[in-house]
């Protein structure tokens, strides 16, 4: 899916974060949303790339797409 | 003209930078030319690491209970009163019904327990992040003869990031030694798919954990607890039936810094090495306030507040500041009722724990002790 097309429902900005932080910021934006809502995270952290989908796939939740911006990171998680 | 410091917090960050100004500043001061304020909601310093041994019965809550005044040198404005708003285009604070300005501001306001965002947490769950919950934890540990021990860390960053492994193997010792352990079994759950946010902290507890038979369940994040049902229930669908819940509850930072626009969710961005806001003009934030991803510890406080105190020395003297933190961070581990080891760390190395000993775990015992100098700023 392109970035371009997704429309997400919230920012986290977790640049500059070590892990686990991203993560971190994710499950709790993820707590607080609703089901369907996507939650767009920025992070410079490329450990964010693996933990972010081995996360989702555990909780049941869905990364819509990973992009590559250069110096961080668009991933784009939809709450199911 | 003279140069007004305000700090904000009287933990260990704002304490040690305060006693540390008064003497570095100290001619600057009494010249008249440096003032050095500290404001608190509180008259007391809390040195927070004595709760984890009030929950085993080890310490008392006064053993980590100080009057400020007795702490603070004569040459700092110490100022019991709640500072309510901050003004970072005005440089002013609103405290005590006044408003007070200032030419450098240091917020060092440290972090607060939000145990309402989890379903059940208020009412299902203990922790040991304050005085009154770790005695409530401590009745219970000392009640409870068998049955499930969970130790969920739902919070994260939170204080002490070693804490709660400390707590499940310190509780694994303290019921062997009561010769209760074969009745009771212990679970330690963490919220990624390791057992502790450091991946090299994590390789060395794992194997520790299986040899003492406490259970880890990793990629565990809290949803909701049934304190009727003992049950607690991820994001991920696991259920945990449980008779004793011990958390790491959420942290956030402090109201004052959501409410007066200088961090969403209470910490403050700044620069991880010079720790000036990257916002705001003149401000510092320093310890759990500052959020540049190290441990919320008292000993990355403690070195940060070195940093600050350096740099603003600089500043009132018209000198480029030069100093800057390089993530030191020094925690002691407890790995048992009477063993210990420590792990040292900062943005270049990372930290090693070493094989514990009785010797560490004395040396934790008598810093706990020697705290009170750190804060006057003399050790």
């Amino acid at each position: 899916m392109s970035t371009e097309s997704i429309d997400a429902d919230r920012t986290v900005d977790s640049r500059g974060a070590t892990c686990p932080g991203p993560m971190m910021d994710l499950v709790g934006a993820i707590r607080d949303a609703e089901v369907g809502d996507v939650i767009e995270l920025l992070s410079d952290a490329e450990q964010s790339t693996t933990d972010i989908p081995a996360w989702a796939d555990e909780s049941g939740n869905e990364v819509l797409a990973i992009d590559d911006a250069g110096d961080h990171y668009q991933i784009y998680v939809r709450k199911t | 003209m003279t140069h007004r410091i305000a700090i904000i917090g009287g933990g260990t960050g704002g304490v040690v930078l305060a006693n540390n100004l008064a003497e570095r500043l100290a001619p600057e001061i009494d010249a008249g030319e440096v003032a050095v304020s500290l404001f608190n909601d509180g008259e007391d310093h809390i040195y927070k690491p004595v709760w984890l041994y009030v929950a085993f019965g080890q310490r008392e809550p006064a053993d980590g209970r100080r009057p400020l005044a007795e702490l603070v040198d004569d040459r700092v404005d110490l100022r019991i009163e709640r500072v309510d708003d901050i003004d970072t285009e005005e440089k002013t604070l609103s405290a005590g019904g006044g408003t007070v300005g200032y030419d450098s501001l240091v917020i060092a306001t440290g972090s607060q327990m939000d145990t309402e965002s989890i379903d059940g947490l208020d009412e299902g769950g203990y922790h040991f992040y304050g005085e009154s919950a770790s005695t409530e934890l401590r009745d219970e540990l000392l009640s409870f003869t068998e049955g499930h021990l969970v130790l969920s860390v739902i919070g994260n960053p939170h204080m002490c990031p070693v804490a709660p492994l400390e707590f499940v193997m310190m509780a694994d010792d303290w019921f062997r030694s009561r010769g209760l352990r074969e009745d009771i079994d212990i679970t330690y759950t963490y919220p990624i798919m390791r057992t502790h946010g450091n991946e090299h902290i994590a390789e060395w507890a794992r194997p520790r954990l299986a040899e003492r038979d406490i259970a880890v369940e990793t990629m565990f994040n809290a949803e909701a607890i049934d304190p009727s049902d003992g049950m607690l229930t991820s994001m991920e669908g696991t259920e945990l039936d449980y008779d004793l819940l011990v958390t790491i509850p959420p942290h956030t930072g402090s109201d004052l810094i959501t409410q007066a626009g200088l961090g969403e969710t209470g910490w403050v961005d700044v620069d991880s090495h010079t720790l000036e806001a990257t916002e705001f003009d003149d401000v510092y934030a320093i310890g759990d306030a500052a959020a540049i991803g190290v441990p919320k510890a008292g000993s990355a406080a403690h070195y940060q507040a070195n940093v600050v105190a350096k740099r603003l020395t600089s500043t009132v003297r018209d000198q480029q500041p030069t100093a800057t933190y390089d993530g030191k961070t020094l925690c002691f581990v407890e790995t048992g009722m009477d063993e210990a080891t420590y792990v040292s760390f900062d943005y270049n190395n990372d930290p090693s724990p070493g094989r514990p000993s009785r010797t560490l775990h004395w040396s934790k015992l008598a810093y706990n002790e020697s705290y009170w100098l750190t804060a006057r700023g003399l050790l």
